[in-house]
């Protein structure tokens, strides 16, 4: 098992090293919003490439067009002009049923207001994907048992939302993310509703999850949490003003 | 996604607030309690009156006066004169008719009948023995009117069982007693055997006298209400309603049988009649229910689109997480069947004890049919789809993302 574990990271390692695989492929991308008689230009002419095992940030200040890129990013929302590739699949030719097919099993969403079913307990939470993709209930037990220990909350899987703390409750849907083991964790301000000390333990998890090979990208407009990924894309005026490097200054802490 | 897991999903979010599931259900329980009472109702009636015809006698033909046409001007129906003893005694003898077993003519009125200080207001039926046998009414104790009660125009008389019991009270045989009749004393002779049923089509009614009496002595008549004929069989009942019309056509002196003035039915007519009469009735009845189900209905629709605006979010979330249009429908869809199907249980119980309740009272049968039930909850579940599919739909076509975003 072990070792199984570690020839699938070797070769995840080798793969990003050779010959990474590109997950995201934007292209000349465009998002025109119609309200009423005024036009607004959400997005224009962005391109981006991501590729597999890459954790990127997205930055902008408000109304710069990082929440429209998400959008469009999750198979949420479709562009108004351009191509978008999620890994592999062209994602504005689908209908809305082969879209929620593809954000159920491609895409892992960590929303800023947690968005977990309230009166549901953390582990049926967990299994709520698992059941649009009908997989049978002992592996929805056993992958959902995994992954909430992944992140933490062995001993809490049958709390209900309402008795986690804002931490606990981002950890719950982070592992409701991961339980698919999906192409690309989609984050939108995970912290934004988070205590700073609990906001850091997040980003850990983030970290260790990059570090087992998982492609995250995290919108947000902190600066400070945005330095924990490797590359960083600054939007402005819904156009890719900047893409560089992060790290600027150190990883978080992982402590697992 | 599993249907179970869709029916767990169901329940939980209808659990949340109950007072609202609650209220929602009741319309449907009203709705479909009161549709299973009054279909139920109506067709215990019909019942009732089917066997009570039917107990009767089949080869019976029942000639009453029609009204009478002077100067081109129609009468009142049934309210002629026009059939005699003469018109009952040329039945019986007339050598034309060969399909007629048995005559009986009738006159009947309401009168007071008073029996020490019981007073009641009865049906009085003047008689021949003939009745007895063309009305199937046995005697349960004494003896029935008989010819030489006919012929000395004596006052006496056969009660029927539940005016015995009006009179003189349960458990008393009043064969021997007097009674008053419009304030003449009559002997009591015998009492017929119940024939069941209720209403003025029951003899068990009834008090009898002989005809001549009746029409001498109580009210001053010449003429007959009615001439009841047993048919040799029940095969010759066309046979027996023609020679017996062309009979009275000839004897009346009318040559054009529109011009009838009395009418000869047969069991079967009446019967039509009162199946097609309860049937209305039926059916009216069901018509005020339904109303009051389609009501119950557009509260379950009512309380599925407040829970679909109330669920925006977590529709979006749900969506995006990978549920499909078809799994979301199925999702409203479910809790609004287990809404109607639970508000059709409990109404098809109570239905079924509210109309319990009604044969007690009114001592018809308790005959619930399985298809009735079967029905109330098709119908039930089939509310729930009906009710149930806009709201489903609406959810259905929220876009995630306006879903997630809204407040």
């Amino acid at each position: 098992m072990e070792a199984a574990v570690l020839v699938v990271d070797l070769l995840v390692d080798f793969k990003n090293s050779v010959m990474a695989k590109t997950i995201i492929d934007v292209d000349h991308l465009s998002k025109i919003y119609n309200t009423g008689d005024i036009e607004v230009k959400a997005l224009s002419d962005v391109s981006i490439k991501i590729d597999e095992g890459e954790f990127v940030a997205i930055m902008g200040s408000s109304g710069s067009g990082k929440s429209t890129l998400m959008h469009i990013l999750g198979a949420l929302d479709k562009p108004t002009s351009g191509s978008y590739h999620l890994d592999g699949h062209n994602v504005e030719s689908l209908t809305d049923d082969e879209l929620a097919e593809i954000r159920n099993k491609k895409i892992g969403f960590v929303f800023q207001a947690f968005n977990l079913l309230s009166r549901t307990s953390a582990i049926d939470n967990v299994k709520l994907p698992m059941d649009y993709a009908g997989y049978p209930d002992l592996e929805q037990e056993k992958r959902a048992k995994e992954s909430l220990t992944m992140v933490g909350l062995a001993d809490r899987m049958d709390h209900p939302p309402n008795k986690l703390s804002g931490g606990q409750q981002q950890r719950v849907a982070i592992a409701r993310a991961l339980v698919m083991n999906p192409a690309l964790i989609l984050a939108d301000e995970p912290t934004g509703n988070i205590a700073s000390t609990q906001a850091e333990e997040i980003m850990s998890i983030f970290q260790k999850l990059n570090d087992d090979g998982h492609t995250i990208v995290m919108i947000t407009h902190e600066e400070d949490i945005a330095e924990h990924a490797q590359r960083i894309i600054h939007l402005f005026d819904g156009k890719v003003k900047e893409d560089g490097n992060g790290h600027t200054k150190s990883k978080a802490t992982t402590k697992t | 996604m599993k249907l179970s897991k869709l029916i767990k999903t169901g329940f939980k979010n209808l659990g949340v607030n109950k007072l609202r599931t609650g209220l929602a259900i009741l319309g449907i329980v009203i709705g479909i309690g009161s549709v299973i009472a009054l279909v139920s109702m109506g067709e215990a009636s019909k019942l009732s009156v089917q066997s009570q015809i039917q107990s009767i006698g089949s080869n019976l033909l029942t000639v009453s006066p029609g009204s009478q046409t002077s100067g081109g001007v129609r009468g009142a129906q049934g309210g002629a004169t026009t059939l005699t003893n003469e018109d009952a005694e040329a039945i019986k003898t007339s050598a034309q008719i060969t399909t007629i077993q048995n005559v009986s003519p009738e006159y009947s009125g309401r009168a007071q009948v008073i029996a020490g200080r019981n007073n009641t207001n009865s049906q009085i039926v003047g008689v021949e023995p003939a009745y007895a046998d063309v009305r199937k009414v046995t005697v349960e104790s004494g003896s029935f009117i008989t010819s030489q009660y006919v012929s000395r125009m004596a006052k006496v008389a056969v009660l029927g069982p539940s005016v015995a019991e009006d009179l003189f009270g349960e458990g008393v045989n009043p064969v021997g007693q007097t009674i008053k009749i419009d304030g003449k004393n009559f002997q009591v002779i015998g009492i017929t055997k119940a024939k069941g049923g209720s209403g003025p089509t029951s003899t068990d009614d009834y008090i009898f006298v002989p005809l001549t009496t009746a029409q001498k002595q109580l009210f001053g008549a010449s003429h007959l209400t009615s001439i009841a004929l047993e048919a040799t069989s029940e095969n010759v009942m066309t046979k027996a309603q023609n020679e017996v019309g062309y009979l009275l056509l000839s004897r009346h002196k009318l040559s054009d049988p529109a011009e009838a003035d009395f009418r000869i039915s047969s069991q079967d007519d009446l019967l039509e009649t009162i199946t097609s009469v309860t049937g209305t009735f039926t059916t009216l009845l069901s018509g005020v229910a339904a109303i009051s189900l389609l009501v119950g209905g557009i509260g379950i629709m009512n309380i599925m689109l407040m829970s679909v605006t109330e669920r925006t979010r977590e529709i979006g979330l749900r969506k995006a997480l990978g549920a499909k249009k078809k799994t979301i429908i199925q999702q409203f869809l479910i809790e609004s069947i287990i809404l109607t199907f639970t508000g059709g249980v409990i109404g098809v119980i109570l239905g079924i004890a509210g109309f319990y309740f009604y044969t007690q009272v009114n001592g018809s049968e308790f005959v619930v049919t399985l298809q009735s039930v079967i029905l109330a909850f098709s119908v039930s579940v089939g509310i729930g789809i009906l009710f149930g599919w806009y709201p489903a739909n609406q959810a259905a076509n929220l876009q995630p993302i306006e879903a997630l975003k809204y407040e």
